[in-house]
């Protein structure tokens, strides 16, 4: 295997008529790498304030056929997530993420909305996790994997409701970069941070254009996604 | 998979008799080409963004041997593996040792055009493990046993009522009473079928649209959820990914997301993009135990530097079929193997060989399409001229269509004589085709006229008209 290795990039090296990189150079990129630049980012949601930029995400979300509600604050969201179940006919049952996120959420004041923690399964016809980042460019949720917010529950689900807060939602993709590099940073001094397994990025509920190009929502993820949207806390 | 891109001609001459194909394919315009076009107009830093995505590919493309390395050492310190592989034969069989080792008895894949292109499903199920696609297009190819027709939509050339046909003979099990008429019905009953597969699975594999050398990660983009559900519940996640897939950091990838989903499916952004890096971790409460990347050469180091290294720029948006008037008519099965259309017509020959492939690179009308929609903006007809004029010094075209080009190269160097045969022509033609302006048959024009009549010329030969224009002093 090792063998390819060399074979690999010494036919690189032949096709670019060059040896390995010195260390010059190479100390050149490593230092481009560890500060990485951003390139141009479109002016869509930069240009708004915090303010534009969570509606300007709220009108993204819902032009990809995500629904939002909104809530003043994190109290409201079992009576939030309880009408949009029944709205919908769907079963008052939830696996709510064991993400600290979620833990301020008084689930008693809806007790007839049953409420586990714990990975998903799947028999779990809905399932409610918190985030990290949301991008108001595109109304894209930003989700990591974790001991607290496990990868599955964001599929498994035929239902996966997202609490947002409003502070979450920033302008672009690299502002969620630069959020997740701050949050994760290693103290090396050396612009270092761990990455998770994942990062989600979502853009709306599962599709499929597979069979004659007809959009159908569903195909393997959530059948829908939900925003309980909280407008407290840092605007 | 074994290419017939030599007998192109029968293909198409078959694809163009296919009722069901030619119903198909009217899809592609409303399905793919107006959702580009609105996308793009709603970006006004589109063509920056192209220019600064250039600007990536070719950066990473030069320094090559460093990010690649750097993502194998990245991809190592979260606990990953990186598989060197210099051919299909290798990455096939790196693939089937970590299932081996497992003792794996089925895997999921997400769509994976590289897995095409080294034929991993025949492979691992020659030895014992069931490959699953979970990609709803590559699901129903696979269980009709045809190969992808497009690159990002596999089954594009099927119309609904043969997939309802497939299902019932596959889904034998379910009623066979049951409705199954419309997409809904089959979209559910595919996720019905593939939801038990996805978790029982022992191994997962897709391909990668990048792998970022900054973090060790690959990033996969998809709108199903299929590509999620097939690395995060089995034990082992394998990524396909060929060389060029690398980009240096997370930045330079939002930068190429942002044309890709436009360029490919018209989206803002697709549904699902997903990084992922090495194994769960100590306390993850799930995601894969195992991470492996085949990082796949298959012939890519050989193009790197040559006429042909801007292909390494590609993304895979698949907007060049999608914008190709011979793509359209003919569909992506009559050009023989993996790699369709005006990107398969360049990148083919470079896989299999001029010799297997010469006809892909001469179906074309050059109409440029291809290349003014491609996000890269990669040369698409100028490298099929490149691929057409070593077919000719080969000596590969037949004796006629030779002759005829060292006919047309002699008048061509000799303009004196150029201008009289042409002048000639011009007048007879336009003469003898006078009362109805076009012919139905000429002689050594068969192949045109069989299909089509060829217009009569009307008037002076255009070298004609300039000369006349150049006199009087009109420029």
């Amino acid at each position: 295997m090792s063998d390819q290795r060399a074979q690999i990039l010494g036919s690189i090296r032949r096709a670019l008529k060059r040896g390995p990189l010195d260390d010059a150079a190479a100390a050149e990129l490593e230092a481009k790498l560890k500060s990485p630049r951003r390139n141009l980012v479109p002016a869509r949601a930069t240009q708004f304030n915090h303010r534009g930029q969570v509606e300007l995400f709220v009108k993204m979300a819902e032009a990809v056929q995500t629904s939002v509600a909104r809530v003043a604050s994190a109290k409201d969201v079992p009576g939030a997530v309880a009408d949009y179940l029944a709205r919908l006919n769907l079963p008052q049952r939830i696996v709510a993420a064991p993400d600290p996120q979620l833990d301020g959420i008084p689930w008693a004041e809806r007790p007839l909305l049953a409420v586990t923690r714990g990975v998903a399964g799947d028999s779990d016809p809905a399932g409610i996790t918190a985030c990290f980042a949301a991008i108001a460019e595109t109304g894209t949720l930003m989700l990591l994997s974790g001991p607290e917010s496990p990868t599955r529950n964001n599929f498994l689900p035929d239902t996966h409701i997202v609490v947002l807060r409003q502070g979450q939602v920033t302008a672009a993709y690299e502002d969620g970069f630069a959020r997740l590099r701050a949050a994760r940073a290693n103290r090396d001094g050396e612009g270092g941070f761990a990455m998770p397994r994942n990062v989600n990025f979502i853009t709306g509920p599962s599709r499929t254009a597979d069979i004659e190009q007809r959009i159908e929502l569903g195909a393997h993820g959530p059948r829908r996604l939900h925003i309980v949207l909280i407008e407290d806390g840092p605007d | 998979m074994k290419p017939t891109s030599r007998a192109f001609k029968e293909n198409v001459r078959r694809a163009l008799g296919d009722p069901n194909l030619q119903q198909a394919m009217t899809n592609l315009r409303a399905g793919f080409v107006e959702r580009r076009a609105i996308a793009v107009s709603r970006l006004p830093e589109w063509e920056e963004l192209r220019d600064q995505a250039i600007a990536i590919k070719q950066h990473t493309l030069a320094h090559l041997d460093f990010y690649l390395e750097t993502f194998e050492r990245n991809v190592t310190a979260n606990g990953g593996q990186v598989h060197w592989c210099r051919d299909a034969a290798a990455a096939n069989a790196a693939a089937l040792k970590i299932c081996q080792a497992l003792g794996a008895r089925t895997v999921t894949k997400g769509k994976s055009m590289v897995g095409e292109e080294i034929g991993i499903n025949d492979y691992l199920e020659a030895n014992g493990v069931i490959p699953v696609e979970t990609d709803l297009g590559e699901y129903i190819l696979q269980i009709r046993h045809e190969p992808p027709s497009h690159i990002i939509a596999p089954a594009i050339h099927l119309v609904k009522e043969q997939v309802a046909e497939s299902f019932r003979a596959t889904h034998g099990d379910l009623d066979p009473a049951r409705q199954l008429i419309d997409a809904r019905q089959m979209c559910d009953e595919a996720r019905a079928v593939l939801r038990p597969k996805f978790l029982a699975a022992d191994v997962g594999i897709t391909g990668a649209n990048f792998l970022v050398a900054e973090t060790g990660s690959s990033i996969i983009v998809t709108n199903e959820g299929n590509g999620d559900l097939t690395q995060t519940l089995p034990r082992a996640h394998i990524v396909l990914a060929s060389l060029e897939k690398l980009v240096p950091t997370l930045e330079d990838s939002a930068t190429i997301l942002r044309l890709l989903a436009r360029s490919a499916t018209g989206q803002e952004f697709s549904t699902y993009t997903t990084i992922s890096t090495g194994p769960r971790r100590k306390d993850d409460l799930d995601g894969p135990g195992e991470y492996h990347v085949i990082l796949i050469d298959n012939g890519r180091s050989a193009i790197l530097g040559t006429e042909f290294g801007d292909m390494l720029r590609c993304i895979r948006c698949a907007a060049c079929l999608n914008h190709c008037p011979v793509y359209e008519a003919i569909g992506g099965h009559a050009y023989g193997w993996v790699y369709p259309g005006p990107m398969g017509a360049v990148l083919t020959p470079t896989l299999i060989g001029i010799e297997a492939a010469g006809n892909l690179p001469n179906a074309s009308t050059f109409c440029g399409r291809c290349e003014s929609v491609c996000p890269m903006k990669i040369p698409l007809p100028r490298m099929m001229r490149h691929w057409r004029e070593r077919e000719f010094e080969k000596h590969l075209p037949p004796p006629a269509y030779r002759a005829g080009l060292a006919l047309w190269a002699f008048a061509a160097r000799h303009p004196a004589l150029y201008r009289l045969v042409v002048d000639v022509a011009a007048r007879l033609l336009g003469t003898l085709g006078a009362t109805r302006g076009r012919f139905r048959a000429l002689p050594l024009a068969g192949g045109w006229t069989r299909t089509r009549d060829f217009p009569a010329p009307q008037g002076r030969s255009f070298q004609n008209l300039w000369a006349a224009r150049r006199k009087d002093g009109v420029r």
